[in-house]
């Protein structure tokens, strides 16, 4: 079990690694460089694959970021499991860690050659890609089996309509809160509404408790707030507009800041906050680990953190609960709406068709129900897949994520990472007292506008 | 000696000298081209675009990403913050250490465990000595216990959580990082200056103060215009404090143009603005450094330059 836990974390703590790109590290976005590149093996081999798609050799250049066992081995087994069945494709693995990752592809696409299958976090770095021809249209391609896959991480990998990528796995933001502390201010039931949230905060600052643990020291923890009221005011139609035309001036996402001015009003963090970081000594998961913050607004990687910065770092806390974002009065969002996101695969441009059928089996129920099996932190994607996972804090971030018909991309994922810090940083003038709900919805208009 | 020779000697040995001398200098040159004038070029040519690191140099925006920094206010802010810091460590953190220096110049017992002691912060790597304050002065850390057990509680604050005190504590870090360093140049310095001239200042009847005062202190000029120096150059590109420590924040209330670039250039992959910014702060720097050698150290430079030939 041990073993595994550290695998656990360390997966979270990738995981981790692509949500603090909050922070800017970027979502792997790339430009193309030109139309100047010379044709290369691959792409010759695909010319011929296409005309004869069934008997000719293939080859499949397939970059993955699971760079640590067990989620490794897996793949390698399932890609050697395929080329068992189909002799006649070659699948040549990459493997890469993500920041490498990240390096590597920015160099293939300078020199224009994609390859065949590659990690790709959707949205805003997708889009680019796509924009700049990287990527392939595999709409047609995935027609017949798109709903084995959750719609809302489906989503999250269209362009305008048209399908470029597939998702195997999604996690998700929401409360993980302190079930003792709970009980002990009295709260029977985790919030379902954002005045129940108030009236929860409440009721442990009246037990002497501090309600929230806020790493503000990292702006994009703060902004998770915000992105998550944004989607519950202006729903799934006003963020996809948004996102997609830089135009944010709908006053839904002064309404989101005026929903957290409430919050903030009432103090809810723990001393100190602004300082926080993330991880690390004094930070907001080693403030929920001692104690101090009965709730924390976060993705599926928390537990994994807070572990880390106990006393017992190998072990989540038993504590430790979970509830989706509470409902917010008014807005034009559903309840069961989402904030989060996770990994999947774009298939290159000059990707044989192959590719499409090895990405079904990727993706297939038994591949996800191993991956589930893993607990790794991997949240499989594929409907019917998700009883897999049985480390009971990640079912409960399941059960919520199942509920979700729309999941909003991290918004620096969605956007660029620029507008992403932009977000970030204006949000963060709420919490520190020198903004407005109005002046920080103006200065994400503005930044996006230019 | 050199007058003794024949003239065409003469030239010879100089074209000789001359040749040996940049044969020595060259792997320095080439290093220096390499890893200093080029990226510095390189940096001035990246601010002119719109760019982010990954497409083709294109966008070409002219002076536009220079205006964006210095009429953005975050940046001006880093600009201040910088200020601060130069103007505090003359102010404070200089005097401190030559009053330091002065005092352990002295002979007495336990000195050297005394100046050992001062210097151990500096030796104190900066990711280290941010990550030890953090953790002093966060609530219920050292700096809270201590005032609380002493019934003194209501004196602490979360100093660097508080956009309006985060400079002022990250400060004294600076300080109590720096002035190790300091003491110990001015302590050298010190120890130039030949006793007698003390001596020789007592027997002429002048106290302790004024033998300081008017004789160690003007002897000491150009160690502590070094110091100065340093101390300013130091202020100028603090990074690495900070981002350990505060991270530029809370709100961009403790960046520097250091921070401030690193953000936009290797965090939002703005590379152009970075660069602008970068070239900024280097213009900063040189004409700071300019400036001073110019006015300020021109005396020391020349003294030991123009000395020997006169």
């Amino acid at each position: 079990m041990s073993p595994l836990r550290r695998a656990a974390g360390l997966l979270a703590a990738t995981a981790l690694v692509s949500a603090a790109c909050a922070t800017g590290g970027g979502s792997g976005t790339a430009t193309p460089a030109g139309p100047s590149a010379a044709p290369t093996a691959s792409q010759g081999a695909s010319a011929t694959a296409s005309a004869a798609p069934s008997a000719a050799a293939v080859e499949i250049d397939w970059y993955h970021i699971q760079n640590n066992d067990p989620g490794k081995a897996l793949w390698q087994e399932l890609a050697d499991e395929y080329t068992a069945e189909h002799p006649n494709v070659t699948i040549n693995l990459n493997v890469n860690e993500n920041e490498a990752f990240k390096t590597k592809l920015a160099t293939l696409v300078q020199s224009n050659t994609p390859p065949d299958l590659f990690q790709s976090w959707g949205g805003g770095g997708l889009r680019e890609q796509v924009e700049a021809g990287l990527v392939q249209d595999i709409t047609a391609g995935v027609a017949d089996w798109q709903d084995t896959i959750n719609p809302g991480a489906m989503g999250m990998y269209q362009v305008d309509g048209k399908q470029y990528g597939i998702p195997f796995d999604l996690g998700l933001v929401g409360f993980w809160y302190n079930t003792d502390q709970f009980e002990d201010a009295g709260i029977t039931e985790p919030p379902a509404t954002w005045a129940d949230l108030l009236t929860a905060v409440q009721a442990l600052k009246d037990a002497g408790l501090t309600p929230m643990a806020l790493a503000g020291g990292d702006t994009w923890t703060g902004a998770f707030y915000w992105a998550y009221l944004a989607v519950r005011e202006c729903g799934q139609e006003g963020m996809d507009n948004a996102v997609v035309t830089g135009d944010w001036s709908d006053p839904c996402f002064v309404k989101a800041g005026e929903d957290f001015v409430e919050l903030i009003e009432t103090e809810p963090f723990q001393e100190g906050f602004l300082a926080a970081k993330w991880d690390g000594a004094g930070s907001g998961a080693a403030s929920m680990a001692t104690g101090n913050g009965a709730m924390q607004l976060m993705g599926q990687w928390l537990p994994g953190t807070v572990a880390a910065n106990s006393d017992d770092p190998e072990n989540p806390p038993e504590w430790l609960g979970w509830f989706p974002f509470p409902s917010v009065d008014g807005g034009a969002g559903a309840a069961t709406d989402g904030l989060g996101g996770g990994n999947g695969f774009a298939v290159g441009r000059d990707a044989p068709p192959e590719t499409i059928d090895f990405l079904r089996f990727l993706v297939s129920e038994d591949a996800a129900n191993r991956w589930g099996a893993l607990n790794t932190g991997i949240l499989p994607t594929t409907v019917g897949t998700e009883g897999s996972v049985t480390d009971p804090q990640l079912v409960d971030v399941l059960a919520g994520r199942a509920e979700a018909e729309f999941v909003q991309l991290y918004l620096d994922q969605a956007t660029t990472p620029d507008l992403g810090a932009a977000i970030n940083e204006a949000v963060a003038t709420l919490y520190a007292g020198t903004g407005t709900p109005e002046s920080v919805a103006a200065a994400i208009n503005e930044f996006a506008q230019q | 000696m050199n007058s003794r020779l024949n003239p065409s000697r003469r030239d010879r040995l100089g074209r000789e000298r001359l040749t040996t001398i940049l044969l020595f200098l060259l792997p320095a040159l080439i290093l220096y081209a390499i890893f200093v004038l080029l990226p510095i070029v390189q940096a001035m040519r990246f601010s002119f675009f719109d760019w982010n690191g990954l497409q083709p140099l294109t966008d070409f925006v002219g002076l536009d990403n220079y205006v964006r920094a210095l009429t953005n206010s975050v940046f001006q802010g880093a600009v201040g913050h910088n200020v601060f810091v130069i103007v505090l460590s003359l102010a404070i953190q200089i005097p401190f250490a030559l009053g330091l220096a002065l005092l352990l110049s002295r002979r007495f017992k336990g000195r050297g465990v005394l100046r050992l002691l001062f210097f151990a912060p500096y030796v104190i790597a900066e990711v280290i000595t941010g990550v030890i304050w953090t953790l002093m002065l966060q609530p219920n850390g050292l700096a809270d216990g201590l005032l609380t057990g002493a019934g003194l509680g209501d004196l602490y604050s979360p100093w660097l959580a508080d956009p309006n005190t985060v400079m002022a504590a990250m400060f004294v870090i600076i300080s109590w990082k720096y002035f190790g360093f300091h003491m110990i140049l001015l302590l050298a310095g010190l120890q130039q200056i030949p006793s007698e001239l003390e001596e020789a200042a007592a027997i002429d009847g002048a106290t302790r103060f004024q033998a300081t005062r008017y004789v160690v202190l003007p002897l000491l000029g150009p160690t502590l215009r070094v110091s100065v120096f340093l101390s300013m150059i130091g202020a100028l590109q603090l990074f690495d404090l900070i981002w350990v420590t505060t991270g530029g924040g809370p709100v961009n209330a403790s960046n520097t143009m250091a921070t401030y670039m690193f953000d936009w250039g290797f965090e939002r992959h703005q590379l152009g603005y970075g660069s602008a910014v970068a070239v900024i702060l280097f213009i900063f720097a040189l004409v700071v450094g300019l400036a001073y050698q110019r006015w300020v150290l021109r005396r020391d430079v020349d003294g030991a330059l123009t000395g020997g030939a006169a």
